[in-house]
């Protein structure tokens, strides 16, 4: 299809789309004025039945717990497929490899890599009482890791950044949330059924086993997160100085 | 006032969407699909809001103080961190089609056979 055919069947489609989706909008309750009940009762009952302070968490680790399982699962086969289409080309030799050096990045990737390393690994422990959680935390860890690059260089990445330990962190992250359910399962409760009880709500331990679901989580974020990171700069680091591709 | 968030999410949906169609760059599309996808995160998050409304957190908060859905903020949250791992694999796709084709262009794709 032209370019020019393409522009006219696009033309009317856009029209009768944006239409649609305007149409759509327009009918929803007016901004600020949420009625569904729903949210309501999860920010009324999340902290006495769950002893969770954090709502949002209660709804993606423990009422929304099985669809974040998919999600999570999502995830996973997005970096699994994303490493082996990297993997199948092949790596360069060492020798061909360029280093890209600049102190101003070296100096913030040496001041911030600590940081926010603490920051995500608190995001992650105290996901269940203050904003954060598993997803946002395996974020700030992995963007910590790769601060670590940008301080150092590519070869000390890669002492804490190896693939087989990242593959195996990635695995473990995703199995274990499976397993947490399949505990549940072979004591004689429903799936992913809270085995721990709920805890003391405002502490570490606020969650029962949400807690090690969102410690598992972590770990598969962080792990398929700097994993990524490592495949593309694996497989394709632009070098700079001559030699070509 | 009160359709302007509404307004603004279908703005960015009809703009990605928009840009998609006219792409002549795989990666640039990607881009495009991001924004698209980015307008339903402005929506969910317009449709939980509560006037006066606070964060669905209750840590040193009196439970039963007016606050936003938790539910639609949680949609958000895992769909933000899942969509990046789905852009990395679209890229590395782009970057598989570069190598093979040579060129990035989904007009050139289409006449690529092999």
């Amino acid at each position: 299809m032209s370019r020019r055919v393409r522009t006219v069947v696009l033309a009317p489609a856009l029209a009768g789309l944006s239409a649609l989706v305007y149409w759509g909008l327009a009918g929803l309750p007016r901004f600020g004025d949420y009625r569904g009940p729903y949210g309501f009762i999860i920010n009324r009952v999340a902290t006495p039945e769950r002893h969770m302070t954090n709502a949002v968490t209660a709804v993606v680790f423990d009422y929304r717990g099985f669809d974040t399982l998919g999600e999570e699962f999502i995830l996973f086969a997005a970096v699994v497929g994303t490493v082996l289409l990297l993997r199948a080309r092949g790596t360069k030799p060492e020798g061909e490899r360029d280093w890209i050096g600049s102190d101003g990045v070296r100096a913030f990737g040496l001041l911030f890599a600590g940081p926010t390393l603490v920051v995500g690994l608190w995001l992650v422990a105290f996901g269940t009482v203050t904003p954060g959680g598993g997803f946002q935390g395996g974020v700030a860890v992995a963007g910590g890791f790769v601060l670590v690059y940008a301080a150092a260089d590519y070869r000390s990445f890669r002492k804490i950044g190896n693939e087989h330990v990242l593959d195996f962190a990635k695995g473990t992250g995703a199995g274990g949330y499976v397993v947490i359910g399949l505990a549940a399962l072979v004591s004689g409760a429903p799936f992913l059924h809270n085995l721990l009880g709920p805890g003391q709500s405002g502490t570490l331990v606020s969650s029962g086993s949400v807690a090690f679901i969102n410690w598992s989580v972590a770990l598969e974020v962080a792990a398929a997160n700097l994993l990524l990171v490592l495949e593309f700069l694996e497989h394709y680091d632009v070098p700079l100085r001559g030699g070509g591709k | 006032m009160s359709f302007l968030p509404y307004a603004v999410a279908g703005w960015i949906f009809l703009v990605g969407i928009y840009g998609v169609a006219t792409s002549r760059n795989l990666i640039h599309l990607a881009l495009c699909l991001t924004v698209t996808q980015s307008s339903t995160y402005v929506l969910l998050l317009a449709i939980g809001y509560v006037k006066g409304g606070g964060a669905p957190i209750f840590k040193g908060v009196k439970l039963g103080t007016t606050a936003v859905d938790p539910i639609v903020q949680s949609l958000t949250l895992t769909d933000i961190v899942v969509s990046v791992t789905i852009i990395a694999l679209i890229l590395a796709l782009a970057l598989d089609a570069h190598d093979d084709a040579g060129t990035v262009n989904p007009d050139e794709l289409a006449d690529f056979e092999g």
